[in-house]
């Protein structure tokens, strides 16, 4: 499913960093996002407060899993809403596409959904011969250049106005070229009316799933979900397991951590309550609704204490936006549905860590993410514990494919490490060789790389405890 | 033992491995500005490193050890421990619980945790320390580093010490809140990644117009300065400690 074969991270961090659009597509980008999500969370204690309850919120949903998730079901079934179980990402493509094929549905128009994303249901559709047109602005955008999202919220940000302005040129008909931001998205306008009319049904993912009332939450700013989930007869709505929540009195709190993070925004331009099917005697509203529960993985990831931490997530994208590596390389180097620091967690645990695993090598642990997730994930607890997984020292080790990092030099590097920092003898012995041959280091290995674009390191003649001791300070 | 000599209050220092490699200077003078609020410093000799670089790594085994032996050490009288980086405090501070937290020395390392402090703050909020600048004006700009920020939670502090030299002006980096690279091993796992963010780290350094850029945390500082070095820039980088001992000693 993943492209693993070609994962090639250190290839991928290259183009990147080496192409300066791209660069400063993603730097504004991410400059506009946190700078609207600092006006709509001015306060810090309202925020904090705020990113408390989101936490134990989630916290509490992922406690009572699975007997939120029956409830869920039973309020569902109840509202006329078909309920599928899907263990695996084929599971779901599979469920998604018998539905397809019972009601002869050829041609489907999709909301945006990270869900699906995941599962690669575009692509596995269009293997069998259905027509998937994405509806959402940017994803309408890289759909027409057969490219992933390179962000969880703003699928297309690695392009800048220019560059949608020649892709719509390009691939609608009739349309001249123009950075009419008005004219370009009344043009994409008339050409979704079309599809949005001509559909057998629509596909959307879930933000929240309520599960006291069987609800179905999706929130967007285009109406492109609206249309998607009440234009065509059938709507399928595709869902991990873990975006419950447990009543509807937990909405407002999670609906403003999740546009406040995500676009900055105190309320979004819709906020669709999904409730089922059109009911008799209404004129308008999908004829059948189905609710695809998605695992993929989940469930054993909630397994572990530490580990479940990163199921809290409401997709938000704000750890993309804060961080400075994601800022640098964008979100396609991260060769993976989830990029940034939240893909850092997620996706080795998806995916295994053979090669995903390299990209949780992509952080400072400069806090950053963790400063601003609105559920209060430890993003940086959960990037060490992926380290510690890829070389097999996570005790014990729950993640696929734990240790295969692991190599003879690199652990001898860290045991020498450890030996010359707990006994006085070797410490005294390494200060005193860095301090008469450091500079004769030969440029290989880390020096090398640290010397890509810095200068020599130049050791102290005298450690500190040479000069605590010739200074007189007390020493013991 | 003996007692504490002319009634000192008695801190412990924490040097910090960096301190003995590269920065052995800026920790003496830190030492000297902790001596100048009148307390007695303690130098524990067998002390080297918190343990940060292993524990970033994915080798936590390896960093408990060595997080050990600093316990251990600092553990035989209940002084502060003062530490001239935020990011060892903030090891010191918030990770050593986690990384004893299925170990029955928990409390101990917890007790060790809790007397953690970071020398601005130690400086500003226990000591009260009052500078007099005594140097000639100069235009410095201030680097805060990730943890120093985030975790030992000292900012306020290095920079209220700094607003106290009156010849000093401090002019802020445009992005002040933004990692300038280092990560420790990240600054040689990810060259490429780190080199992009030190370069645009000392773009803004250059921005500003200041002669000098001071951080707390010398991992910092030798990822800056050794790229402006490479760059042939002639920003000087200096710990705060060091500056603030030469500003009051003219």
């Amino acid at each position: 499913m993943a492209s693993n074969e070609k994962f090639n991270f250190a290839q991928n961090v290259a183009e990147a960093l080496a192409d300066s659009q791209l660069r400063a597509n993603f730097r504004f980008a991410t400059d506009t996002l946190i700078q609207r999500r600092s006006t709509v969370f001015a306060s810090p204690e309202e925020t904090n407060f705020l990113r408390d309850v989101g936490s134990s919120m989630k916290k509490d949903v992922l406690a009572n899993l699975p007997d939120l998730l029956e409830k869920f079901e039973a309020q569902c079934t109840k509202n006329g809403i078909v309920v599928h179980w899907a263990e695996t990402a084929k599971d779901a493509n599979e469920i998604i596409l018998e539905i397809l094929n019972e009601n002869s549905a050829e041609k489907v128009v999709k909301g945006k959904s990270m869900a699906s994303e995941e599962i690669h249901l575009n692509s596995y559709l269009e293997e069998h011969d259905k027509e998937v047109v994405e509806t959402d602005f940017g994803e309408f955008i890289i759909q027409l250049c057969g490219e992933p999202p390179s962000h969880i919220i703003v699928p297309a940000v690695h392009k800048n106005r220019k560059q949608i302005a020649e892709v719509l040129a390009e691939h609608i008909e009739g349309m001249e070229y123009t950075e009419d931001v008005d004219i370009m998205l009344a043009n994409v306008r008339s050409t979704l009316r079309e599809h949005f009319k001509t559909a057998d049904a629509g596909i959307s993912g879930v933000n929240f799933g309520i599960a006291e009332t069987g609800t179905l939450c999706l929130v967007e700013n285009e109406g492109n979900g609206r249309m998607c989930t009440t234009v065509p007869p059938l709507h399928i709505a595709l869902m991990g397991i873990e975006k419950l929540v447990e009543n509807v009195e937990d909405i407002p709190a999670i609906y403003r951590l999740l546009c406040g993070s995500a676009t900055g925004q105190r309320i979004t331009t819709y906020f669709n309550m999904i409730s089922g099917p059109r009911k008799k005697g209404e004129r308008d509203g999908p004829k059948q609704v189905h609710l695809v529960l998605l695992d993929n993985g989940r469930s054993k990831i909630m397994n572990d204490p530490q580990l479940g931490d990163v199921l809290k997530c409401i997709r938000c994208g704000t750890c993309l936006n804060h961080c400075p590596v994601f800022t640098r390389i964008g979100g396609h180097a991260y060769g993976s549905t989830y990029p940034g620091p939240i893909g850092e967690i997620l996706v080795p645990q998806i995916e295994g860590l053979d090669p995903k695993g390299a990209i949780a090598s992509a952080s400072t642990l400069c806090d950053a993410c963790a400063e601003a997730c609105p559920v209060r994930i430890p993003i940086p607890e959960l990037i060490r514990r992926m380290r510690d997984e890829s070389y097999g020292n996570a005790d014990p080790s729950k993640v696929a494919l734990s240790g295969y990092k692991r190599s003879c030099v690199e652990s001898m590097v860290w045991r020498g490490w450890q030996w010359s920092q707990t006994s006085p003898v070797m410490n005294k012995m390494m200060l005193k060789g860095l301090a008469l041959f450091g500079k004769w280091i030969p440029k290989v290995g880390p020096l090398k790389a640290w010397m890509s674009v810095r200068s020599k390191p130049q050791f102290g003649k005298n450690s500190l405890k040479d000069l605590v001791k010739k200074e007189g300070v007390r020493h013991e | 033992m003996k007692k504490d000599s002319a009634n000192k209050t008695p801190v412990y220092f924490f040097g910090t491995c960096l301190a003995d490699m590269m920065y052995a200077e800026s920790a003496m003078a830190a030492i000297r500005l902790i001596e100048r609020e009148g307390y007695e410093v303690i130098f524990p000799m067998e002390q080297s490193c918190c343990g940060q670089p292993a524990y970033n790594s994915g080798f936590p085994d390896e960093a408990r050890e060595v997080a050990w032996k600093q316990v251990e050490i600092f553990s035989k009288h209940d002084y502060p421990i003062v530490v001239p980086s935020g990011s060892c405090a903030g090891m010191m501070k918030v990770h050593y619980p986690k990384l004893f937290k299925d170990s029955p020395d928990l409390f101990i390392v917890k007790r060790f945790s809790e007397r953690v402090v970071e020398l601005t703050t130690f400086l500003h909020q226990y000591a009260n320390a009052q500078y007099v600048d005594k140097g000639a004006p100069i235009k410095a700009t201030w680097h805060s580093s990730c943890h120093a920020m985030r975790e030992a939670n000292c900012i306020e502090d290095s920079k209220a010490l700094l607003s106290q030299l009156s010849n000093v002006e401090l002019i802020e980096l445009e992005r002040e809140r933004e990692c300038c690279g280092f990560g420790g091993t990240f600054s040689i796992k990810q060259p490429e990644i780190s080199g992009a963010m030190v370069s645009d780290k000392v773009a803004d350094v250059v921005a500003t117009g200041a002669s000098v850029v001071l951080s707390g945390d010398a991992g910092c500082l030798m990822n800056i300065t050794g790229h402006m070095d490479k760059e042939n820039i002639s920003v000087k980088g200096q710990h705060i400690a060091e500056f603030i001992w030469e500003r009051i000693n003219g």
